[in-house]
């Protein structure tokens, strides 16, 4: 092995958060390296506008994913069963290179409510303390929702997010999501244009009795230049969106958004091909030392540094820690340890309406965040008193892509090949609308992440296994808002209406969603997660996690609004509190 | 040909991430793009056979022509190209599953939860399943192979494979069964018939012109504008429009 010069920060991994990090503290004069697994991405080069829309190569053979011949996952739905590697990604597809998942994810671009930062104590308080599931192991979060508006703010601003906004400074917009949490500022750009579908929707959700409201998407409605001075151009909807990357600079990514600003400053470093097998510690583990990486022809390298960012996708981040042997691993049946413990995911389901032949949704031209919404059944926003569950979820009429390899409806009961079914695709094709429902996730006891004893990644180090299921109380959240759907979707005109409820067990095989969350949360005390409320570690004050893996449970909506905000809101914990008075606590066990 | 060392590195990145072709590198200071650089996928073209045998693309011909029969409305699965991509699909990546978690060891009960637990590539698949199937043909049509079964014939064996209502000698679970067989053939031929034409499939895009899927315009803010309308553009492939290259549309 190989030692490198020490950096004052290194960072593992370069998407999202990694370079938000990098490109703050390289501005605050900060020595910064990135350590990256996959190869460097850019647009003009990646996401070619001439080769960009290909489904065949990205959405069917996932080109730009994490290939699992490099790493993959173990999957089971309960203690008593055998874990099998997930040899190939469906449920979720977590991203590759720099970039990372920001390359390819659709935009939906959240603000968790209020009431998400205090769950348990919220739900406590207005139902009692039944209410909360046996097992169940939710928790408050060690933030509030008032402590990250302005960094949900600033991360809205960096990626041009558009959208109506449904309350600012507590005074409720027209138009906007009157549930939300209050807003110091309006959307950066204005909504996207609705298609057919959005309009129907947002008319027959508001004859119901809804709030309709446009999608905050980070597809951008208008050109904008962002604080960085990054100028990203109006998206086209391409219909290529989710799974690829953007040829436009329309898709708020890293690459859009932060890397031209950061690749200016001389005193940051990414080193691509390589990935990161360990964050050293001193030996009585309290301090971390730097990481050991290994590059695209095997040589190992030492990097010392004094900041440790961890900064890969969610489950990366536990795995890693995992690995190092930083912190105690969880263990369901003795409820012992923080570490892989509260790991959740998301409960989607919905309706899916079949309209007359003179209703063109054109659903070739749509965009990743392409919607019109409604959280009436999201979060705590209707009474839960004799529902039987908590949580919720937001409901949507995305038109996002009509692309035919994967989204070619045909009507149920319909034969999946010959003459019958040829003439049933193309009848259907342009006349399907789904409404659709992102559920929340909670955390249970029995759901966590740790590593896996059988079987092992290239490198011969364990894979992470995850033991996940459904649990009764999402699943009967989940029913009840789907229920709704198809009431929109009827009220819609629809002619026929297939109502698909969320059914366990729980698959590695459809694609579901990629937001997997927890296994490092964050959290008021030790005893109850990995890292404090300013995503420090516990036991190692010089390393900071980041990422979806912070949260203690996961609400009905998509995470990556809540990363950036957190990734801010840490960043003002490192520049102004910890950078003062290095290597210390920033909160006392 | 653009496939410079950048683009075998990419495509090369996560398997052979430690080959020499997978060079590790340093970026600072600057953003670093080169002129003309970019990873269009090969261009298929029609002609010779990269892995299927002769008579397994007799075979694969006759079955793509029924899961997408000619009529009215599109020409047949093989005229289409199905066969061609399926071909040129086994012969890369995907063919011998270079991407996917393929180390052992191999449960002998999976549940379906679990995925794809089969050690078999796509290409052992093919191979031992359309064996399987001629062998099938021989000794229950009399000698005949699959593709010379009359068309009513090769249908009701095909809704048998799907159903699992017929069991072809030597595919057992959970290597390859015969509904695995049967979904992974229908898999690949709508992939054919739906992808662009550039990967041999779709040929002039009869698969988007059933549907009146416009292909890759990249721009639909023409469509936001006018909501509802019927759209009546023809259809663009990554290669463009035949009439682009002085063809007929």
């Amino acid at each position: 092995m190989s030692r490198l010069p020490k950096k004052d920060v290194v960072i593992v991994g370069l998407g999202w958060t990694g370079s938000i990090m990098a490109h703050e503290l390289a501005m605050a004069g900060l020595d910064v390296v990135a350590i990256e697994r996959g190869p460097w991405r850019d647009t003009a080069t990646d996401y070619n506008i001439g080769t960009a829309p290909d489904e065949l190569r990205y959405a069917v053979r996932q080109d730009i994913f994490l290939r699992p011949a490099q790493d993959t996952q173990t999957a089971r739905n309960s203690l008593d069963q055998v874990a099998l590697p997930i040899r190939k990604y469906g449920s979720y597809l977590p991203g590759n290179g720099v970039g990372g998942a920001g390359v390819h994810w659709n935009g939906h671009t959240w603000r968790f409510f209020p009431s998400d930062f205090n769950l348990r104590s919220h739900y406590i308080e207005r139902y009692g303390k039944d209410i909360i599931p046996e097992n169940c192991t939710v928790q408050d979060w060690p933030v509030s929702y008032d402590e990250l508006e302005p960094h949900y703010d600033f991360f809205e601003k960096v990626c041009g997010i558009s959208g109506k906004a449904g309350n600012i400074k507590g005074v409720i917009q027209p138009g906007g999501n009157p549930f939300e949490g209050w807003r110091s500022d309006e959307y950066p750009t204005k909504p996207l244009k609705p298609n057919l579908s959005q309009t129907m929707f947002a008319k027959a959700a508001t004859e119901l009795g809804m709030h309709p409201f446009p999608l905050p998407s980070g597809n951008i409605s208008e050109a904008y230049t962002n604080p960085y001075g990054v100028r990203m151009a109006p998206c086209t909807y391409c219909g290529f969106c989710e799974w690829f990357g953007c040829a436009n600079y329309s898709k708020a990514s890293p690459q859009a958004c932060v890397l031209p600003a950061l690749m200016r400053q001389s005193n940051f470093e990414a080193r691509t091909l390589c990935e990161v097998t360990k964050i050293n510690t001193t030996p009585d583990g309290k301090m971390a030392t730097g990481v050991t990486y290994v590059d695209a022809d095997g040589r190992e390298w030492e990097q010392p540094a004094e900041l440790v960012l961890l900064c890969a996708y969610a489950i990366f981040n536990v795995r890693l820690l995992m690995l190092s042997n930083i912190g105690t691993q969880y263990d369901p049946v003795s409820n012992t340890g923080t570490l892989g413990r509260n790991y959740a995911y998301q409960t989607n389901a919905g309706s899916v309406g079949y309209f007359s032949k003179d209703v063109n949704f054109n659903p070739f031209a749509g965009a990743g965040s392409l919607g019109m919404m409604a959280d009436d059944f999201n979060g705590d926003n209707f009474d839960h008193t004799g529902l039987g569950f908590i949580g919720g979820a937001n409901i949507n009429c995305t038109t996002t892509n009509g692309r035919p390899i994967s989204n070619r409806p045909v009507p149920p009961g319909t034969p999946r090949w010959g003459a019958e079914w040829k003439k049933a695709t193309a009848d259907t094709y342009g006349h399907v609308q789904s409404v659709g429902t992102q559920g929340s996730s909670m955390a249970y006891r029995d759901v966590y992440l740790d590593l896996d004893p059988t079987y092992k990644d290239r490198l011969g180090r364990p894979l992470m296994r995850m033991t996940f299921d459904f649990k009764e109380n999402d699943l009967k959240m989940s029913r009840y808002v789907v229920d709704q759907t198809a009431k929109i979707a009827r009220a819609m005109g629809a002619n026929h209406v297939s109502v698909n409820y969320k059914k366990g067990p729980w698959s590695v095989v459809p694609y579901q969603t990629t937001h997997n969350t927890g296994g490092a949360v964050m959290s008021s005390t030790p005893q109850d997660g990995v890292v404090n409320r300013y995503t420090q570690h516990w036991d190692v004050p010089n390393l900071f996690v980041s990422g979806a893996c912070l949260f203690p449970q996961n609400a009905g909506y998509n995470p990556t609004g809540t990363v950036g905000a957190l990734t801010y809101w840490a960043l003002d914990a490192i520049k102004n509190k910890y950078l003062k008075n290095p290597g210390q606590a920033l909160v006392q066990a | 040909m653009p496939l410079t060392t950048r683009r075998h590195l990419l495509s090369a990145t996560a398997l052979v991430a430690f080959s020499s072709s997978a060079l590790a590198r340093s970026v600072s200071g600057r953003l670093p793009w080169s002129p003309n650089e970019a990873y269009p996928p090969e261009i298929v073209r029609p002609g010779g056979w990269l892995f299927l045998r002769p008579e397994e693309v007799a075979t694969l011909d006759a079955i793509v022509s029924r899961l997408i029969p000619a009529d009215d409305l599109s020409p047949s699965g093989k005229d289409a190209g199905c066969t061609v991509f399926i071909d040129r699909q086994l012969a890369g990546p995907w063919g011998s599953y270079d991407w996917y978690y393929m180390q052992g060891p191999f449960a002998e009960k999976p549940l379906p939860q679990q995925g794809i637990q089969s050690p078999l590539t796509p290409q052992q698949q093919y191979r031992k399943g359309l064996a399987a199937l001629s062998t099938h043909c021989r000794d229950a049509f009399g000698g005949k192979t699959f593709d010379q079964l009359a068309a009513e014939d090769q249908d009701k064996l095909l809704t048998a494979m799907e159903k699992g209502e017929v069991q072809l000698p030597g595919l057992t679970a959970p290597q390859l069964t015969t509904t695995m067989l049967f979904n992974l053939i229908l898999q690949n031929t709508m992939e054919g018939f739906f992808a662009d034409p550039i990967y041999g499939g779709n040929k002039d895009m009869v698969g988007w012109k059933l549907i009146n899927f416009p292909g890759t315009r990249y721009d639909f803010r023409d469509v936001l504008a006018n909501p509802g309308k019927p759209y009546t553009k023809p259809p663009v492939s990554i290669l463009g429009r035949p009439d682009w290259n002085g063809k007929p549309a």
